[in-house]
């Protein structure tokens, strides 16, 4: 479903925020991206959202090449793509409502059926009390509810969540992370950028692992990165989950 | 439905630059209307003055009618008259009294005495004015000529002169329009960068983007033009009764009704071409 192959991302300043990584993602997985400030997770999400090009490499969204996706259809690829940024990115100005209802509008759907589907998305989630508060009335664990609410709107086949738990209580970020973990058993393939080491314990999933723009480990489940790449740089580091699987084949 | 929703939203959200925007084509086509009004006029007068005998002669009181017939045929034989009327003591009185039924003391002071006769006379072209003019003067029977070639000739070089200064100000004010339009969108798309921004990462399309600044552009724009016709049409209505006394005889007025109204439509076409070039060059200028 989605696969990055040596993919290399350098800014203009010459600095490098990705450096020839490749790994694969699976439809239907759920994986963490962990990795430090700074170590490339979300420059993954914007290559993916094509919101920026890689230097060099490929990225594959099912099946669509974003690289060499044209202009006219970088519109198509974000409506499959659903994302929860790091900054959330609700519009201050619209209610709770407008703000989850937008990738409905945007795709032309009509308005009856769109508010139902947002009604439904807005109960599952926890915030329908809130429809029709503004983003400055909600406290940051409904804001973040909300921003995956808007992520879902149109039922994308990827859901990308960049440290939705990053300025939230250990309680409220453990009920997003289980909100996302539903989300993904309904068949929707999640990448969880975080640095929350509790978040990623607390659900067995895959993770990749990100350092300074390289990649330093892929562990878990499904690590199947092209062969050349991840005979060079692919590490499990999900320590206690090979144990296990060692312990199992003993 | 929702593109005009969010224009709707754009406007009110900024009402002071949406005024702006409104007011500079408001006097854009507060000018066009009053220009369109004032060819109307001009072009009218013309028609009246084209229309009217383009040489008078007047005859001396002592003239007889058969020494006047005389002086018609020899005018006739040059085959340079189109049209010759005589109009008699009489009917001179008669047009007199029309041009002056308002004013009874005007009337009571004039009989058919004291208004001469005279001979209208149209000629078949224009150049033949000056020798028709000329054998007038040469006659015995003819005490004055009003020659009117100037007049028509004058008042064509002062609307062709007016028509050119007219269509030059149209253009620098459509331009000042479309520039300060542009800036005014621009500063919108500015200020809703963000916006923008969050709108395209969740999937919208180019054009979902910018057909709300376009729209916007040619509300401004639709608005101006109503608003500048609605004021020179009503400039125009209350000031009918003191120009059509200052233009007594001339068949100007009442305007139709069906002039304001194409004038209007034209506007609102006008409007429309100026509110969306200037929006999508704003567009194309800030919404890369």
């Amino acid at each position: 479903m989605i696969r990055l192959t040596q993919v290399s991302k350098q800014f203009r300043t010459g600095v490098f925020a990705l450096s020839d990584i490749s790994f694969e993602v699976e439809k239907g997985e759920f994986v963490f991206l962990v990795g430090p400030t700074g170590s490339g997770k979300t420059t993954i999400f914007r290559l993916l959202t094509r919101e920026a090009l890689p230097t060099t490499g490929e990225v594959i969204v099912d099946n669509w090449d974003v690289v060499k996706l044209p202009n006219n259809k970088i519109s198509h690829l974000r409506k499959k793509i659903g994302v929860v940024f790091q900054d959330l990115k609700l519009l201050m100005d619209r209610t709770i409502f407008e703000n989850i209802i937008l990738p409905l509008e945007v795709s032309g759907i009509d308005t009856i059926v769109a508010t139902k589907i947002v009604e439904e998305i807005m109960e599952k989630v926890g915030i329908l009390s809130h429809k029709d508060k503004f983003p400055i009335q909600l406290s940051g664990g409904e804001l973040q509810r909300a921003a995956i609410a808007r992520a879902l709107t149109l039922e994308p086949d990827i859901l990308l969540a960049d440290e939705p738990t990053g300025n939230l209580d250990s309680a409220t970020a453990m009920e997003i992370v289980k909100l996302l973990s539903e989300i993904n058993k309904k068949g929707t393939t999640v990448i969880m950028a975080t640095h929350n080491e509790d978040a990623v314990k607390a659900l067995s999933k895959r993770v990749i692992s990100l350092n300074k723009g390289q990649l330093v480990g892929v562990g878990g489940k499904k690590p199947k990165a092209p062969a050349e790449h991840s005979e060079k740089k692919s590490v499990i580091i999900d320590k206690e989950k090979k144990k296990e699987e060692e312990d199992e084949d003993f | 439905m929702k593109t005009f929703k969010t224009t709707w939203h754009n406007i009110r959200r900024s009402p002071y630059q949406a005024f702006a925007a409104v007011l500079v084509m408001t006097l854009t086509f507060l000018f066009i209307s009053f220009f369109t009004f004032l060819l109307y006029g001009s072009s009218k007068a013309i028609s009246y003055f084209e229309s009217r005998p383009q040489v008078t002669a007047f005859f001396r009181n002592e003239v007889k009618q058969a020494d006047i017939d005389n002086l018609k045929n020899e005018l006739m034989v040059t085959n340079k008259v189109a049209s010759s009327k005589f109009v008699s003591k009489q009917d001179a009185l008669k047009i007199y009294r029309e041009q002056n039924k308002n004013d009874p003391l005007l009337l009571e002071l004039v009989t058919a005495d004291i208004l001469p006769a005279s001979l209208e006379i149209s000629t078949i072209k224009i150049e033949d004015l000056s020798a028709i003019n000329k054998q007038l003067l040469e006659s015995p029977l003819v005490s004055e000529v009003v020659f009117q070639k100037d007049v028509v000739s004058v008042l064509t070089s002062w609307t062709n002169a007016l028509r050119s200064i007219g269509l030059g100000l149209i253009i620098v004010l459509s331009l000042v329009s479309i520039f300060i339009m542009v800036i005014i969108i621009g500063v919108k798309i500015s200020q809703k960068k963000s916006d923008i921004e969050i709108m395209r990462l969740i999937g919208a399309g180019g054009w979902y983007i910018r057909w709300p600044f376009i729209f916007e552009g040619i509300s401004y724009g639709v608005v101006g033009a109503i608003l500048g016709w609605l004021i020179s049409a009503g400039a125009l209505w209350y000031f009918t009764p003191s120009l059509s006394a200052f233009l007594k005889g001339m068949p100007i007025f009442p305007i139709p009704l069906i002039f304001f109204l194409g004038l209007l439509g034209a506007e609102i076409l006008v409007a429309i071409i100026l509110g969306t070039l200037s929006s999508f060059l704003a567009v194309l200028r800030y919404l890369k």
